[in-house]
Formats: C-alpha cells, structure tokens, sequence
C-alpha cells in the first residue's frame, strides 16, 4: 500500500463490489475446548473438578450397572446370579422386577385383558394432539403419526385386542395420517370428541353416558343462538345454565334410557383399578388440557376492571397457592363426601384431577398473567381502534403475543404438574413411584428392592418431562418472529 | 426537518363540505385532578385536513384519542359521523370501525403478517370475506407502494415501510375519518418522506383527516387549517398561510420561532 491515509485521498468508487458469502465459522475441536473449558486458571480448575466428579461417580456405580440382572423371578435368584458370575461380593442391579413388573407399572391393576383399551387411547390421543401440537411441520407430523400408528396397532396386537377395534384404531390412525398429509384441520373435530372417547375407552361402560355429556354443551349451544340476537352475556349464561342442568338432572337418567332401548357398552373398569403410569398420564394429560384454559380464564379475570371478577380471582389463587397440593387432595379424598348428598358417587380420580386441575390453574394464571402485563399497550390500542371488540382482541391479538412469551412458564407448570401426580399416593391411588414400588415390593419375590424400579420410573418421567421441554424450545423457535 | 414539500399538490378533489364529520362542544377531560383538555370546541366538515401544532404535553394526542374514545372525556360532547360518544358500547365500537387511527410507533400486530395485518379488522369487524378482504388489502399495500412485503413480518419492516403498513391497515377498514398522532416522529429523515407522500395522497383524495404533526411543511402544502394547542386548550387556528405567516398569539409566535428556527 502507498503511504497516504485512505481517510485523506479523496475517493471515489468505480466498481461495486460483488456480494460474498459469509467466512464460514473456525472451527475444530482443539479450538473448542481451548475456549470453552481451559479458558483461564479458573476454568482449568474448573474442568478438572467436574471431571473428578463425573470420574467419581461413574466409578461408583458403574460396577452396579454393569452386573445387572435382567433376567430372573426373585430378588433372591437375582442375587444368586450376581454372586455366581461376578463373585461373591460384587453388587448389582436387579432390573428382572421390571421386565417381570412392567405391566403394573404401566397398567397397575387394569383387567390384563383389556392392557389393549388404554393403549388404544393413547395412540388415539397422538392423533387427537397432533392439530394442536403439529399443525406447523408436514414432516413433524407424518413421522410421529406413522410411528403412532405402527406403535399402537403392534402393540393392540400383542396384547390381544379383538379385530373389530384393531380395524376401527387402523380406521382413525388412518384418517389422521390423510389429515395430516391434506388438511390437519379436518381432524379438529375429532380432537374435540377425543376427550369423551378417551374416558369411555378407559372407563369403559355405556357409550350412551358420553354422548349425553356430549349433548349438554350442543344443548347449550342452542341455547346461545336462541339468546345471542337479545344480549351476549345472557346468551353465555344461558349457554352455561343449560348445559349444566342437562347434566346434572337429565344427562344420567337419559343415558341410562338409551342403555336400555339400545345396549352400546364395553366392559366396564373401576378406577381403583388404575394405576402406574396409566393413572400419572390420564391425570397429567386431563390437568393439561384443562387448567390451561382455567389459567387463561383467570389471568384475563385477574387483569379485568370489574371488581367482582377481579376480587375472586384473586382471592382463588393466592388460596391455592398458598396450599399445599396435598392438602387439596386431601380436601378430594375425604373432605369433598361431607358437602356432597350422600350415596353420591363420585369418582376419585375425576376429584383428584379437579384439584390438580385448580391447583396448575393457579399457577398457569400468573404465568400468563406475566405474558400479558408484557405486551405494550400499543396493541391493545390499535386493538380498540380498528373496533374489535374485548373478546376478539384478546383472542386474535393479545393471547397470542402473551401466550407466546409464557410459553416456558406455561411448560414449567406443565412438567411440575405432572410429577406432582405422584401425590396421588396420599389418597390412596397407585402412583407408579411410591404405591406402585410398595405393592410390588409387597410380594415376597421382590421385598427389599428399592433402587431399580426408582430408577425405572424416574427414567420414563424423565423422558415424558424432557420431551415436554423439547417441545417448547421447538413451539419457542416455531413462533421466533422479529419482535421489536 | 421541516423542508417545504416539494411536490405539486393535486387539489382537485380536496372539496371541504357542509356535512359535519366530528363536532366537539365543551369537551373537557381530567387525568385525575389535571385538567388535561379544557373547554375545547372543534368542528370539523367532511373533507378538511386539520393540523394540529403545540408544545410536547399540550393535550395533542389526548385530544384525538379522544375522538375514537380510547380515551374517555368528562364533560361536554364529542359527535363523530352523527354518533355521539358515551359509554354506550355499541355507539364506540360504531366510531371505531368508521374512524382509523395512525400511531407515531405504528403498533403493528407483530405475530401476523403484513396481509393477516390489513385484513384482520375487516374479517373480523365487517365480516367481509377472506379472499374479498385480501384483495382489498393488497389493494391499500400496492397504494402505500408495499405490495410485495405482504407476506412478511412486520419486524422485517423498516420503520417507514411499517407505517405505511398501519395507515394501510386503517385504511382497510375503509375509514371515512383519519386521525394521524405524529405519525412520523419515530422515523429517520428519508422515510419521514415516503409517508408524508401517502399521507399527502390520501389528503388529495379528499380524506377527512386530523394530523397531529411538526412536520411543518406538510400542514403548509396540505393543510385546510393549523390549530395550536396549549396547556390543554386551543390557543389560534387559521388557515396555514396566515398561521404561519401572520400567528396572532404571544404563544403562538415563541413556538413557531422555536420549532422553525428563527
Ligand atoms: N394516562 C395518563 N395519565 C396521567 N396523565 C397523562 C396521561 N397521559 C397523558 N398525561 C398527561 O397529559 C398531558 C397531555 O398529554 P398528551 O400526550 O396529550 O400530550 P401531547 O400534546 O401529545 O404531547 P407530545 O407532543 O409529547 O406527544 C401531559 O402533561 C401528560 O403528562
Ligand atoms: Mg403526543
């Protein structure tokens, strides 16, 4: 280069020059470790410790994990095993009790006959979800609907399911691998039914008790077009009145006529039968399903400028967070027979996931409470001046902002919740960790194992937790746009 | 900032009526104790274009937001279109769907697109239909001269492009009255033209506007007449060429010396 100053000479550019590529990023694996663990002393020391630790801890159970038995009927042949292949006093795990246990886990008590009825519901909710969680990614959505249904149809199989529900599951999956190739939106409708369906594949029973359950919110619907033209909030009242009365006076009574006319039931389960990860699942995906438009409903309740409504939900969750979980559910188990009129039955776990139910609600309304308070006022303005109403601004331009940004608080709760099922076995119902391990540990083949099905069972709630956060990180870079 | 317009002003169609389009009488307004508006009467015909000037704190903006009722005035009365403004819901939700309103940091629906911007009220307020609604935005996007940003997010906009966006949102609602609040005070100096120039367009297009505006230049090429506010009150108004030429007010006269510089 000549010895004058660039910034002196005067300049004038002739040739525009052509856009390049980015320089690719250096890379290397030496490179890496040298910034991100041996940086500086601090850092050195650092990774040195976390590997003695790591070391320390592989060391520790790595014998353990190594010597484990996977096949046999006791504890006792488990430790005979041990001792014969790897000596006297080398230890080992007994992972048998779950190949020879799994079943309780999964199923608890469920009739062994009828393992294929949840596990058709299960496949059936994939199809149910896969609108409301899918509906973006085409091959997000094929692979986990073809691996659905090949799951699910195989396993019906094995455990037996008659033909006639095999063809009608391979209908429905069917019909939700089309869906989701043409419209997924066709398959709304079924996600809308999916609820009653799930019940009365696990419950069993009359199919008639669902469709009138089903008949109460139509009904009501009538009742809202019938009132809509003279006011909008007598037509909401109307709606919810009539849907309620149905239920409690009419539904039941109908149901059981319709019985009568036209028998439609399968074998009936109770729910003292359920148990293990079925019970921690329905439960967790009914609390889920529900509590989070509880929580919406709570958190706009909470911002409204009307008194009443502000005061009680208020009021509602600092209750029940200010509670423990446990003590709601022991409100359901035993408090709830003293206001209820006796010889009313009403069922345990139902009670138990209207707790759960509040309980996430309560947390679910201040995370979206968050959400909101952190939306600029700016769109609820332009919101009014385009003339939309309350309702449509909420639903079109500020739930959608704020939901978005509670998207991992509303996971957080989420995934709490569904360990917290296992407080379930505080009234009684068997959790897959506690009732779950003691019922097995109460044979006498399997007395004193502890470790093993702890570590079961916290690997699979691992896995369904890790998945959920997976999931939100995904939904979080689906929604990614240039906010400012 | 305040260069004069350099462009030749079609006035053909720039007819002021008879016909009333907001008539406010006595209106008066408190934040708390403070008494924001005083005492303001303002009608306003059907095709003349309003500028309103004043000191930062004057009552400007609460003085149109008044207009479409996000804010709620006092006392006195507010008539927009033969609608007068109350608590009654239905008369607001009338007015708001016949007045648009430009926001000086635009507010754009960050979480739709360009298109699902313009054509959201329309849907959901006039219950137009989809494909009707689309054309008719694209329509306003080619007028603001973005037709092909339709399908992008607003936060890949660069700021005079989504105030174009804003004004063509408002005027998807097909809006009889526009009402401007410093529409170009969030911008930089070369996209404070472009939306002068739509904004200068739908003037010649004999819109009915209220700008709340600096941009002095703009309320001399364009303006029927300049109103300047004060601590709440309406100090002067004229027509530009006297308002600027000849102000009348003590008040008046320190802060055209201020914002113009001499
Ligand atoms: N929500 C509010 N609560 C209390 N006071 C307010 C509120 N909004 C505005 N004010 C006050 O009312 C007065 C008028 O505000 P306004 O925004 O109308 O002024 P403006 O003329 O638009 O000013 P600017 O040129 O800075 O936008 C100001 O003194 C402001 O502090
Ligand atoms: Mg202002």
């Amino acid at each position: 280069m000549s010895d004058t100053h660039a910034q002196t000479v005067p300049f004038v550019r002739d040739t525009m020059l052509p856009a390049a590529p980015p320089p690719t990023r250096e890379s290397g694996a030496v490179k890496w470790l040298r910034e991100n663990l041996f940086s500086g002393a601090v850092n050195t020391v650092l990774t040195i410790l976390g590997i003695l630790i790591i070391w320390f801890l592989v060391a520790t159970f790595w014998d353990w994990f190594a010597h484990s038995v996977w096949n046999a009927s006791s504890l006792t042949e488990c430790r005979q095993i041990i001792a014969a292949t790897w000596g006297e006093n080398a230890r080992g795990a007994c992972f048998a009790v779950i190949r020879e246990r799994w079943n309780q886990y999964v199923f608890g008590f469920y009739p062994q006959t009828l393992y294929w009825r949840p596990t058709m519901a299960f496949g059936l909710l994939m199809v149910a979800l896969a609108p409301v969680l899918f509906s973006a990614s085409l091959i997000i959505r094929r692979v986990v609907l073809a691996i659905t249904t090949l799951a699910t149809l195989l396993c019906m199989m094995v455990l037996g399911a008659p033909v006639g529900w095999l063809v009608f599951a391979a209908l429905v999956l069917a019909g939700g691998l089309l869906a989701s190739e043409r419209n997924i939106a066709w398959l709304l409708p079924f996600s809308l039914i999916y609820p009653l369906l799930g019940v009365w594949f696990l419950w069993g029973g009359s199919l008639w008790g669902p469709i009138f359950v089903l008949v109460g919110p139509l009904l009501g619907w009538l009742a809202w077009r019938l009132l809509a033209g003279i006011s909008p909030l007598l037509a909401t009242v109307g709606a919810i009145l009539v849907t309620v009365l149905f239920w409690l006076l009419l539904a039941g009574d109908a149901a059981q006529s319709a019985q009568a006319v036209l028998p439609l039931s399968i074998e009936a389960v109770r729910s003292d039968r359920f148990g293990g990860f079925l019970l921690s699942i329905t439960i967790g995906v009914a609390g889920i399903a529900l509590s989070l438009p509880l929580g919406i409903v709570l958190a706009l309740a909470r911002r409204s400028d009307m008194f009443l409504i502000k005061s009680l939900a208020v009021i509602f969750i600092e209750f029940i967070r200010g509670v423990p979980l446990i003590t709601l559910l022991f409100v359901a188990s035993l408090l709830l027979n003293y206001f209820l009129p006796p010889g009313t039955s009403f069922d345990i776990i139902l009670r138990v996931i209207i707790m759960v139910t509040l309980f996430a609600a309560a947390y679910m309304a201040e995370v979206i409470r968050g959400g909101l308070a952190a939306l600029p006022k700016g769109q609820y303005e332009a919101a009014d001046a385009l003339g939309l109403d309350y309702w449509k601004a909420q639903r079109l331009i500020v739930l959608p902002q704020a939901l978005k940004i509670s998207i991992p608080g509303i996971v957080s709760t989420f995934i709490g919740m569904f360990k917290d099922t296992t407080l379930v076995t505080f009234v009684g119902l068997y959790d897959p960790l506690k009732s779950m391990s003691d019922a097995v540990r109460a044979n006498i083949e399997w007395k004193g194992i502890y470790w093993e099905p702890f570590i079961f069972v916290g690997a699979i709630f691992f896995l369904i937790c890790f998945g959920m956060s997976r999931y939100s990180m995904y939904l979080e870079r689906r929604l990614q746009r240039d906010h400012r | 900032m305040n260069e004069p317009i350099n462009r030749q002003i079609d006035r053909s169609q720039m007819t002021i009526s008879d016909e009333v389009a907001i008539d406010i009488r006595n209106m008066n307004k408190w934040y708390g104790s403070f008494h924001v508006l005083r005492d303001i009467d303002l009608t306003v015909h059907r095709g003349e274009r309003i500028v309103i000037a004043g000191p930062s704190g004057s009552g400007k903006s609460t003085l149109i937001r008044c207009i479409n009722r996000l804010e709620e005035h006092q006392a006195g009365h507010i008539v927009v279109d033969g609608v007068e403004l109350s608590s009654d819901i239905k008369n607001i939700d009338k007015v708001r769907s016949e007045v648009g309103m430009v926001f000086q940091h635009f507010n754009l629906f960050p979480h739709l697109t360009v298109l699902e911007n313009c054509t959201l009220a329309p849907i959901w307020v006039r219950k137009v239909p989809r494909k009707q609604a689309e054309a008719t935005a694209m329509r306003f996007l080619e007028k603001v001269k973005i037709p092909e940003q339709a399908d992008k997010y607003p936060g890949q906009l660069s700021g005079g492009q989504q105030q174009r966006v804003a004004i063509a949102r408002s005027l998807c609602m097909q809006p009889r009255i526009m009402l401007f609040d410093e529409p170009t005070s969030a911008l930089d100096p070369e996209m404070i033209k472009e939306v002068l120039d739509t904004m200068i367009e739908l003037a010649e297009e004999g819109m009915t506007m209220i700008c709340v505006t600096h941009e002095m230049g703009f309320a001399q090429a364009v303006a029927n007449r300049v109103i300047f506010m004060d601590q709440g009150q309406i100090v002067e108004q004229n027509n530009p060429t006297d308002f600027f030429n000849n102000p009348k007010s003590e008040r008046t006269k320190l802060f055209l010396s201020q914002i113009l510089g001499h």
